[in-house]
């Protein structure tokens, strides 16, 4: 068996909004942008760090019919308390990238910091989602 | 572009006491970060959160000093003034409150840092800070209504 991750989903508040944040302040790339209008104009929309092409990251809204207007109320106001997880990004030079997305707009709500197991800092994305910068400890990495 | 829920402009304010709970932080510099008056800040974080900003100060430094026991040899003195707070009186009885034993009982019953397992600061900062109003910073007066006053 081989099982390997490709996509993973993240809740955001607003798909063009996200967009502009994960490629022009994260550099992230856009892997595809496509509306459907058999499924009532959903944007399957994905964006993935570079140098790793086989994995990427969906972008939702939560909207009828998936949630219900009061569960997708619940979900936004979840992702905008940071209460809906996030992701970690490895890195090689935590405080030149720390330096680097600073430049162009980022919001850390940390500074890089020594840990035990490398350097981290960490940042969140428009909607609120939390992403952690770890450059790793030899033995961590 | 949508407008973003409030929230998000809450969870600045509570971003900036995880960053900077060492540093004399009050209610108008919070209410600031999140763009409102200071009581109107303070209704909407414990709406937003289920706790007023002041009881999540003093709980995240409550939390940070546990963690300092548990991986650091520094005095209770110098734990104390390393999470902000300025009464070792104080904060030895806010901890006996919140975690149900004195720092010194705390240390002494965990065992040493070279033992645990490297689980990430961001994860033992959500997961161990205490809760409630065990984390009220003053006993609580007999018959007094409300949790926590919000200086």
């Amino acid at each position: 068996m081989s099982l390997r991750v490709a996509y993973v989903g993240l809740w955001v508040h607003d798909q063009d909004e996200a967009l502009a944040f994960y490629t022009e302040r994260l550099g992230f790339e856009l892997r595809s942008d496509v509306s459907l209008p058999e499924m009532g104009g959903y944007r399957w929309l994905t964006v993935g760090p570079p140098g790793q092409p086989d994995i990427a990251f969906t972008l939702n809204v939560p909207a009828p019919p998936v949630f219900d207007e009061q569960t997708a109320a619940e979900v936004r106001t979840a992702v905008a308390q940071g209460r809906m997880g996030g992701f970690i990004l490895n890195c090689d030079d935590c405080r030149a990238t720390y330096e680097e997305l600073r430049g162009r707009g980022v919001e850390f709500s940390q500074e890089p910091t020594e840990v035990p197991y490398g350097i981290d800092a960490a940042f969140r994305d428009v909607s609120g989602n939390q992403i952690r910068l770890v450059q790793p400890a030899p033995a961590y990495a | 572009m949508a407008s973003l829920p409030p929230d998000r402009h809450l969870l600045r304010a509570k971003d900036l006491i995880d960053a900077r709970y060492r540093e004399p932080l009050d209610v108008p510099a919070l209410a600031r970060a999140a763009h409102a008056s200071p009581a109107h800040f303070i209704r909407r974080f414990r709406r937003a959160f289920g706790e007023t900003p002041h009881q999540y100060l003093l709980t995240r430094r409550l939390e940070r000093a546990a963690a300092l026991l548990r991986t650091t040899d520094h005095t209770v003195t110098r734990i104390c003034l390393e999470v902000g707070l300025t009464s070792v009186g104080s904060f030895t009885s806010s901890f006996k409150r919140a975690y149900g034993v004195t720092p010194t009982a705390y240390r002494a019953a965990h065992p040493p840092a070279a033992r645990r397992a490297p689980v990430p600061t961001c994860v033992v900062m959500a997961w161990t800070r205490p809760q409630g109003r065990a984390a009220s910073e003053k006993p609580r007066r007999a018959g007094a209504a409300s949790v926590v006053g919000d200086r």
